[in-house]
């Protein structure tokens, strides 16, 4: 067979995404419908910045949803095929069998895997991890920003000082410090996890009680029931495979295996903790200084004159009124997280070294950068088309949250 | 003044002594110091042979007192040997024990000995910082001043064609990590795929003779992230002062736009950017590693990752501490630089 033409490659590639497509475009004609029912969001549609930024972002949410399901690859992204290293986009299989896609859409790497079909599963993994690993830092730098900023004195002093002290860590030789294996054998990234993950149960905890505390009726088996829910999603989380910590010189038990229904991987739980614990402080900075602005206000003396309590005051009164400046914050995190993950790929951190994620993608491309392009290329447009989504989209919430 | 000079010099003390203690004390965890030994002595050391060999160096003793002789404020652990012979950090070789100092450690200015590179840490640092501050001027040098021009040209005119597309450039500037932008400027300026074979795609060559075609690529890189995020706040910090009502008299007087810019306005909308540019350096770090790495310019950042990726301890401290106090003084700097600039703050 011949190779591809570039035109047929992009034909071809545009066909495979058909799913996403298809669902963005149903997405963007709901949501424009009904755009002034929707607040915020639908105010997303009225900015062109944003609304690009909005659908480059979805783009690889959806790519990287229907890659993890396996619809849009073309091989498997481990598969190394015979003849197919490093050979350039679309050269056609060279015994391909039954069934199989005869094609590399985008070139085989250094090891003859497909470029397409890593692409779209490394999107799946920068999907999974990213926002979430955002949020969770967003938790933690709440639930400790929040008290920072409006009791002050002491609390807040020890509290900035820890994070400045985190903040004032060159990222990269705190990730070396926290992912080389030597560390994650002591079991620090386990300890740091079993904190971490804390907050998110505290927040939303201290979140219903202060709402409920009055109708005890509806709080008591409300909390009940979603103490109980965290509490298992958290040993879920925590413990593997037994244990919460695992060390040749000291060990935790943690939720029995026969409960434990899954287990996060060793390497993607260093690279979450990690990725919270560097993004947290920042948060909470934001956070501690927009509380300090906003418990000024009078609706706040307002409360504290009705008697509400401290927690009621920081969570129901200045955290609603802060989230303008959170939400774009939280846009731009989630930008600057994919760049973290990028860099730990980029080092070989964490992430085992098969793995088709971005980062590691483009460390391995480099390599043969000056004669082959394509492997190190299709992943650096991903990662840059990606994070610019997220601060164009940013930048159209930001423009349209002010217009109000 | 002086006082507020001396609380953050003090505070900035206290961080850096917590901050190397994290350092050290995760560099110094077990599983490290046996790699340690077995990398020092043979792979195929037994649990014993490796206590004992961690035992002679003194690596046993307890975190806080190993942390004290290695900033020089405890005498230094001498071991002695069943025939008597002593030996200690302090005693280089061809030394005798009465002659060595009891105190070696960072006050002292002994910073170790690296097993990677076979060479004083003091020595490998200096060399090594050198590369880097040598490509941190060219970085600076031309961030800095485009970042501003950038930032002003979009801010004196909010929302006009010119601030609207220059922001563009800035948004996507600050969305291309370095290890995106290398990659993409190594293949379009460097790679014989292409053909425009401008430039060199390794700066391995530049530590010797930096010219034009091997140093570019490694220094634009590194502004081209940084340059974004300056802009930005440099446009951020132009739109708000030319919204001040002092701006406005001044146009009623009829002072020319040029003047208006030029003589009012730059000076008050360039003290936010001052502090960001300050606050750039961590960032910048960041860069020179990734940079470093990717261009095989054996600078500050590669020894970084070089130091990191073959547990060489005592190095890995050394580059630690000066990277800490490269973030810790240029926050000080930032800090009283701000009290400075800004009359409303230095006259109160």
């Amino acid at each position: 067979m011949e190779p591809l033409g570039t035109f047929e490659i992009t034909l071809r590639i545009l066909y495979q995404l058909s799913p996403v497509w298809v669902t963005l475009v149903i997405l963007f004609i709901f949501s424009i419908a009904f755009k002034r029912r929707l607040g915020l969001y639908g105010k997303l549609f009225d900015s062109p910045i944003g609304m690009i930024g909005f659908g480059m972002v979805m783009f690889w949410v959806f790519t990287g949803i229907y890659g993890a399901m396996d619809m849009i690859v073309t091989h498997d992204p481990l598969a190394q095929l015979s003849g197919m290293k490093n050979k350039a986009p679309g050269t056609p299989l060279r015994n391909p069998e039954e069934g199989s896609y005869p094609y590399y859409l985008l070139g085989g790497d250094n090891l003859a895997r497909d470029v397409f079909s890593r692409l779209v599963k490394g999107a799946w993994v920068v999907v999974q991890i990213a926002p979430l690993a955002t949020l969770f830092a967003f938790m933690v730098g709440i639930t400790l920003g929040l008290p920072a900023g409006y009791y002050g004195g002491r609390l807040d002093v020890f509290l900035s000082f820890l994070a400045n002290l985190i903040l004032a860590f060159p990222v990269i030789l705190l990730f070396y410090l926290l992912v080389t294996p030597e560390i994650v054998a002591t079991g620090v990234p386990n300890y740091m996890a079993i904190v971490l993950f804390l907050f998110p149960i505290v927040f939303v905890t201290v979140l219903l009680n202060t709402r409920y505390y009055t109708r005890p009726k509806l709080r008591n088996p409300l909390l009940a029931g979603v103490l109980v829910i965290a509490f298992w999603l958290y040993l879920q989380t925590v413990s593997n495979g037994g244990y919460l910590v695992n060390t040749p010189t000291f060990s935790l038990w943690g939720l029995p295996r026969v409960l434990d229904f899954f287990d996060i991987p060793g390497g993607i739980l260093v690279v979450f903790v990690s990725v919270v614990f560097v993004n947290s402080p920042t948060v909470f900075r934001i956070v501690r200084g927009l509380t300090m602005d906003i418990k000024t206000r009078d609706y706040v003396a307002a409360a504290q004159t009705r008697g509400e309590g401290p927690w009621y005051i920081m969570l129901w009164e200045i955290l609603p009124n802060a989230r303008g400046p959170l939400i774009v914050d939280f846009c731009l995190r989630i930008g600057y997280t994919t760049i973290l993950l990028g860099t730990l790929g980029f080092f070989g951190l964490g992430l085992p070294p098969e793995s088709p994620d971005w980062g590691s993608t483009i460390n391995d491309g480099r390599k043969l950068l000056s004669v082959y392009l394509h492997p190190a290329l299709a992943p650096a447009f991903a990662l840059l088309t990606l994070v610019l989504g997220l601060n164009l989209l940013a930048d159209g919430l930001r423009e349209e949250s002010l217009k109000d | 003044m002086g006082v507020f000079i001396l609380r953050r010099v003090g505070v900035m003390l206290l961080t850096a002594l917590c901050l190397t203690f994290v350092v050290f004390f995760m560099t110094n965890l077990y599983p490290n110091l046996e790699k340690l030994a077995k990398t020092q002595g043979n792979f195929r050391m037994s649990d014993e042979a490796v206590a004992t060999w961690l035992e002679r160096g003194g690596y046993l003793q307890s975190t806080p007192k190993k942390y004290l002789e290695w900033i020089g404020l405890a005498p230094s652990y001498r071991h002695v040997a069943e025939d008597g012979t002593v030996t200690g950090r302090c005693i280089q070789p061809g030394m005798t024990a009465e002659e060595a100092p009891r105190y070696c450690g960072i006050l002292q200015g002994y910073w170790g000995y690296s097993t990677v590179f076979r060479d004083e840490v003091g020595n490998i640092i200096a060399t090594r910082l050198g590369l880097t501050g040598y490509l941190m001027f060219w970085v600076m040098l031309i961030m800095v001043p485009s970042a501003l021009i950038l930032g002003v040209l979009a801010g004196m005119r909010e929302g006009s064609a010119m601030d609207r597309s220059l922001s563009t450039v800035a948004i996507t500037t600050t969305a291309t990590p370095e290890y995106v932008s290398g990659v993409l400027f190594i293949a379009i300026f460097s790679s014989s795929a292409v053909g425009l074979k401008w430039f060199k795609g390794t700066a391995t060559s530049a530590m010797e003779n930096p010219n034009f075609e091997n140093f570019t690529l490694p220094v634009l890189t590194i502004v081209l992230y940084g340059m974004g995020y300056i802009a930005r706040m440099t446009r951020a910090s132009m739109t708000e002062v030319m919204t001040a009502q002092y701006i406005r008299t001044a146009r009623l007087k009829g002072v020319s736009f040029h003047n208006i810019v030029l003589k009012h306005a730059l000076r008050n909308a360039l003290i936010a950017p001052f502090t960001v540019i300050m606050l750039q350096f961590p960032w910048l770090l960041n860069g020179v590693v990734i940079v470093e790495t990717l261009f095989n310019y054996k600078g500050f950042g590669w020894t970084l990752v070089q130091a990191a990726g073959n547990n060489d301890i005592e190095l890995l401290l050394g580059v630690s501490v000066v990277s800490v106090l490269v973030v810790l003084i240029t926050q000080l700097i930032s800090d009283i630089g701000y009290v400075y600039l800004n009359p409303r703050i230095r006259i109160s």
